[in-house]
């Protein structure tokens, strides 16, 4: 663990890899949660980072944190949040050819993994999911779509994502859910925070 | 007429329903938001009696027109500009009463760009987690204004404390920004560090709530590659592959993949908004 400032009010802190920086981040919340972390405004995981922003006194917390050793994440904490989809991405036959397999395994795979959201960014409430194993990591399209529809389900990296509302993207599409992601009026407004434990089924009906 | 809500009739280049932000969701990817000079919203409110936090409007270059349905007590703060009220002067940075149906104009930036205009009972827009701030990046929040808006106001407390304030004298000539370096000054070779920290940049007209762009001498990498995307905070000056340095301002996204040189210290940020382009900028790395 490295601990670097971030101006005068944060710290960010990277860790040695995905596994680690999520264990880390959950280690924050429960110590938040119990009232034993000095007052931190945002705490943002990202792939290999957490920043603790708006932070009275970085320097003290800074050498608290080195001696910190996070439980290690326990897989089946919370309860799963069900998204429902539909494999109908453009994208789903080449996701299935660089996986090597047929259309109707490669939906198996994706329905048989446990996801977690690691971190959340790109748009509000777009959580970037970790899960498959390192072998079904896949690349960015070379060009990206100029209108990705809200709903898509998409791979890239190690990660799977739904985009909360339409934008752009350069993401692998293998699916739709009809499932609201991201509603600015409903408490919570992000379906999926980070820390979420997440599974895909097939068949999203409509 | 006593609804309490303000017609736009000229909305200017840019203007937004600004207060202090929205905070504590950036971990769900939902920037910070708010005022870029927020001293100058403060003030703006305190002027007419509102708390600090009460929504006022940014505008940017042009300023914009009004028409109260009320009564109201105006206070318009920031970027030195032209007051009118149904066509006569009024002041700049003190209370202004404009009468139902008047016409309020905050004319175009003398110096800076952004002026600040609070109504007494501020602007009652319906809040969107915890904050009225437009966000331009992500879109939660009031739309930008358009000819023809209409916005509620909330009511007036009708307490004028005595403010204290000294007239801004607007935008220095140059623009000092002090930085901490890093978190990723290790990026960058020993030679860009020494021009970031020495050489003179200027504020490019691509500027906005997002990010200070700045042009001048491009800063080299010690390494290649990508940083995975990481936290990002108010004040970070990013800097892409081109080299040019942009510093991170209120809507700037909550995550990005290019190294951090240096982090610019809130303090020096309002000053940093009311930049024109062109305007010479020096960084100055402090601890």
């Amino acid at each position: 663990m490295r601990v670097l400032r971030a101006g005068d009010r944060a710290l960010l802190v990277e860790l040695e890899g995905g596994g680690a920086t999520e264990a880390f981040h959950a280690e924050l919340l429960r110590r938040r949660a119990a009232g034993a972390l000095p007052a931190v405004r945002e705490i943002v995981p990202a792939a290999r980072t957490v920043l603790l922003d708006g932070v009275d006194d970085p320097g003290r917390l800074a050498a608290e944190l080195a001696g910190w050793e996070p439980a290690p994440l326990h897989a089946r904490v919370g309860e799963a949040v069900e998204v429902p989809v539909r494999y109908d991405g453009p994208d789903l036959p080449e996701v299935a050819a660089l996986w090597g397999v047929s259309v109707e395994a490669a939906v198996r795979i994706h329905t048989a993994a446990e996801f977690r959201v690691a971190f959340c960014g790109f748009a509000p409430g777009f959580g970037y999911l970790t899960g498959l194993g390192e072998r079904y990591e896949v690349p960015r399209r070379a060009t990206p779509r100029t209108a990705v529809p809200a709903g898509s389900v998409a791979l890239a990296g190690p990660y799977t994502g739904v985009y909360p509302r339409s934008s752009p993207g350069g993401w692998q599409l293998i699916g739709t859910t009809d499932v609201v992601l991201w509603d600015a009026g409903r408490d919570p407004a992000a379906l999926l925070a980070p820390g979420t434990r997440v599974r895909f089924t097939a068949g999203g009906g409509r | 007429m006593s609804d309490r809500a303000v017609a736009v009739v000229r909305a200017g280049a840019l203007t937004t329903v600004q207060d202090l932000g929205r905070t504590g969701y950036a971990h769900l990817g939902v920037p910070r938001s708010g005022a870029l000079d927020p001293a100058a919203g403060r003030l703006v409110n305190r002027l007419v009696g509102n708390a600090e936090g009460a929504a006022v409007l940014e505008t940017t270059v042009s300023g914009c027109a009004l028409r109260p349905r009320c009564a109201v007590t105006v206070a318009v703060g920031g970027a030195p500009c032209p007051v009118r009220v149904d066509g006569r002067p009024a002041a700049w940075g003190t209370t202004v009463r404009v009468g139902a149906g008047s016409l309020l104009e905050v004319g175009a930036a003398v110096r800076g760009l952004r002026s600040y205009v609070a109504f007494g009972g501020g602007i009652a827009v319906a809040p969107v987690l915890g904050s009225r701030s437009a966000d331009l990046l992500s879109g939660l929040g009031p739309a930008p204004l358009a000819e023809g808006t209409v916005l509620p106001l909330g009511a007036d407390t009708g307490v004028r404390v005595p403010v204290d304030a000294p007239p801004w004298p607007g935008p220095a000539a140059e623009l000092v920004l002090r930085v901490r370096l890093g978190p990723r000054d290790d990026w960058f070779t020993a030679g860009a560090l020494r021009t970031f920290a020495t050489r003179a940049y200027r504020v490019s007209a691509a500027s906005n709530r997002i990010g200070l762009r700045l042009e001048g001498p491009a800063l080299e990498r010690a390494r290649p590659g990508e940083l995975p995307s990481e936290g990002m905070v108010l004040g970070a000056v990013q800097v892409p592959p081109d080299g040019h340095p942009v510093v991170f301002l209120a809507d700037h996204p909550t995550t990005g993949g290019y190294p951090v040189v240096a982090v610019v210290r809130e303090a020096d940020l309002g000053a940093a908004a009311q930049a024109v382009p062109g305007t010479p900028v020096r960084f100055v790395p402090v601890r």
